[in-house]
């Protein structure tokens, strides 16, 4: 063909500035008390009890940022491999490979974004297994390499509707980590600063879910790709103030671009809904891709996973139960496709995207028939892509565009 | 000069297709050829005989869509569909009715359902690797060492089918030359061989209402269709030249939009 298009620019937001000081804040903030000693350090999973540790007095640190960081470096694949050869098999979770391998390399994309040298060292590893078994694996690994103490809480699992005993038991379970956070921190548990930080844990989840459901209007203001950069807050700064600032300001701005009838993408033809994990290391090809064919992916199963509005500070063990139980990615099979649909109400796609991750079967949700039965019920067109989140090796580049553009004809077609 | 022809160009993995339709649909000039590195130099090849076989001059093309893995380095071509669109509207021209398509290409398989409209109803490639694909029976042929048109000739004197359990293709190689070694006969592995590029399309997805077989492959190999249809057992339809289906395709879809004259012509 003649005319090569030109490539589509994502359009940025002015908060994306005060986006990137506070994610370098974070990891200042981490590095030096790191090297100081002046604050503990709590390395914590993406959906773990950070509001905790935080009411605790920990900095806290998220091994998955940094899994995220290393995918959409690409530094992901190369490392890979050195965690394969000690024996963490290439099938199993990318995060926990990319991050082991970049600790015995000793490479890090914190040198080239913030000049960190390292990782910060942990004083405690606080995993829960709401997401997966590979957390625990992964910081099981850590507290053997580095000797420090691993602590966590082990979920129920595909769950329906929840029952009180499994939020007890996780209320329990929360509660029942205290004495070992204390030992390390060498403070008394505050009940006053932990209720602080639910509540602002909550503000955070409030105001995320408000920008994400901005998505909703049409055209969209922004994308999925958007919000997976955008996200970075509502993991590492929840429970802060800065978190709840944060969204404040972006909010503001998906309000004006709405009021203005700005779109993420210019001319929006389509509507589409991502399942499952990014691609992390591919991103910006697809956001590309997806705005050259007039597609938004307005939204995803991913970022919504950081709301958290149930937290109550007056009940912030059950709240916090709650929170992390009524997870998407804890629950069965009908609630997720119930999900689905809920969603399909609010944002009005016109297709799902599942993405197939090899390395994570936890946020694969295409495994058991779910695409079929969704786009029977709901009367859409799916499908499924084969990638992973860091491992580039297992991503077909050429295909995956091409079942892409398909896909987008067979909207075109209908 | 007579204009009213229209073109597809289906720059595939493996080979490139060149389709000229004259104004009432009918296939009038076609080309294959190996894709080679050069896709834009294969495709210009495969136009200029196509042409000649149609009998007509470059003046009289009025519209060319390119189509296949190399799709974008046609620089002929005035615009771009992918081959699961090309396939599906080539196979409804042929047989306008509900259908699933299986077409069998050279890296990859694709199977694509149609309803009665000829709408699109999903598609499903086969994931990253080659099983079950031309590139599969390729490997094969060369660890066999039979010539690869001799396949199809082989698989049909079979009277003892000898089944190949991986679906890695390397894997299989090696299975392959176990087979040997243990004295099987090569027409029953070549069954097997057979048998085990069906049984990847199987996995694909189910094949509902009318099955219509497309592709290199099966346009070499009509033993596998005889074989699937009686997996399956139901009627499968393949058109004249199965090769062709998608480069057709794409050249109905120039028809589609032909009436603005937007041949951009060819390269000296
Ligand atoms: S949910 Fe998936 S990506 Fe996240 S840590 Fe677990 S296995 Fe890794």
């Amino acid at each position: 063909m003649a005319e090569e298009k030109k490539r589509p620019l994502r359009k940025e937001f002015k908060s994306g500035k005060v986006l990137k000081k506070l994610m370098a804040d974070h990891f200042y903030e981490l590095d030096e008390a790191a090297k100081s000693g002046s604050k503990k350090i709590a390395w914590c999973t993406s959906v773990g009890p950070a509001e905790l540790l935080r009411g605790m007095g920990f900095l806290v640190y998220y091994p998955e940022n940094h899994g995220a960081m290393l995918g959409a470096t690409r530094m992901a694949t190369e490392l890979i491999p050195y965690a394969n050869a000690i024996g963490y098999s290439p099938d199993i979770c990318s995060y926990l490979t990319s991050d082991i391998g970049s600790f015995l390399q000793k490479r890090t994309p914190l040198t080239k974004a913030y000049n960190i040298e390292s990782v910060p060292k942990p004083d405690v590893l606080v995993f829960n297994t709401n997401q997966c078994r590979d957390v625990q694996d992964w910081f099981s690994w850590y507290s053997r390499e580095l000797n420090v103490p691993v602590i966590g809480i082990h979920t129920h699992r595909d769950i329906g509707p929840i029952r009180e005993y499994q939020i007890k038991d996780i209320a329990k379970q929360i509660e029942d980590l205290i004495p070992a956070l204390e030992k390390v921190s060498g403070e008394k548990f505050d009940m006053d600063r932990f209720k602080e930080a639910v509540a602002l844990s909550r503000r955070t989840s409030e105001l995320w879910r408000a920008c994400l459901e901005a998505a909703a209007a049409v055209p969209s203001p922004w994308t999925f790709f958007d919000a997976t950069i955008h996200m970075g807050p509502a993991v590492v700064a929840r429970g802060t103030q800065e978190g709840v600032d944060y969204y404040e300001l972006l909010l503001a701005e998906l309000k004006e671009r709405i009021d203005s009838g700005v779109g993420a993408v210019d001319g929006e033809k389509f509507r589409l809904y991502w399942e499952g994990m990014p691609i992390w290391g591919k991103l910006r090809a697809l956001s590309e891709q997806f705005a050259s064919l007039k597609a938004c992916v307005v939204a995803s199963t991913y970022c919504n996973s950081w709301i958290f509005d149930q937290f109550d500070p007056e009940e912030p063990f059950e709240s916090m139960a709650v929170a992390y139980t009524e997870l998407f990615i804890v629950r069965d099979e009908p609630f997720k496709e119930q999900y689905i649909r809920d969603c399909h109400d609010l944002f009005r796609f016109d297709g799902i995207i599942f993405h197939d991750a090899k390395t994570c079967p936890n946020n694969s949700n295409n495994r058991y028939g779910m695409p079929e039965r969704l786009s029977r019920n709901l009367g859409i067109p799916v499908l499924t892509i084969n990638g992973d989140l860091n491992d580039l090796r297992c991503y077909s580049e050429e295909q995956a565009k091409t079942n892409i553009e398909a896909f987008i004809e067979q909207l075109e077609e209908s | 000069m007579a204009r009213g022809f229209f073109v597809g160009v289906d720059v595939g993995a493996s080979r490139t297709k060149v389709v000229v339709l004259d104004a009432g649909r009918s296939l009038v000039g076609y080309a294959v050829r190996k894709s080679g590195t050069d896709f834009a130099k294969t495709a210009d090849i495969c136009l200029r005989e196509s042409m000649a076989m149609a009998g007509i001059s470059p003046g009289q093309i009025d519209n060319c869509i390119s189509t296949g893995y190399g799709r974008k380095n046609v620089p002929f071509s005035s615009g771009t569909k992918t081959e699961i669109s090309c396939h599906a509207k080539g196979c409804y021209h042929y047989f306008p009715m509900a259908m699933t398509i299986v077409d069998i290409g050279g890296q990859d398989n694709k199977i694509i359902k149609l309803d009665e409209q000829g709408r699109r109803l999903n598609f499903k490639m086969n994931r990253k690797c080659a099983a079950g694909t031309g590139a599969f029976l390729e490997e094969m042929a060369l660890r066999l060492d039979v010539p690869l048109e001799d396949m199809d000739g082989l698989a049909q004197s079979s009277e003892n089918l000898v089944e190949l359990g991986s679906y890695c293709t390397v894997f299989s190689g090696t299975e392959v030359l176990e087979k040997i070694r243990q004295g099987k006969k090569v027409p029953d592995i070549v069954k097997g061989v057979f048998l085990s590029v069906i049984k990847r399309v199987l996995e694909m997805d189910a094949l509902a209402d009318t099955v219509v077989m497309t592709g290199g492959v099966v346009a070499h190999n009509p033993y596998l269709v005889e074989m699937l249809k009686e997996i399956i057992d139901n009627e499968i339809l393949v058109p004249e030249y199965p090769q062709l289906t998608g480069a057709v395709g794409a050249a109905l879809f120039a028809m589609e939009n032909g009436d603005r004259k937007q041949f951009v012509g060819m390269g000296a």
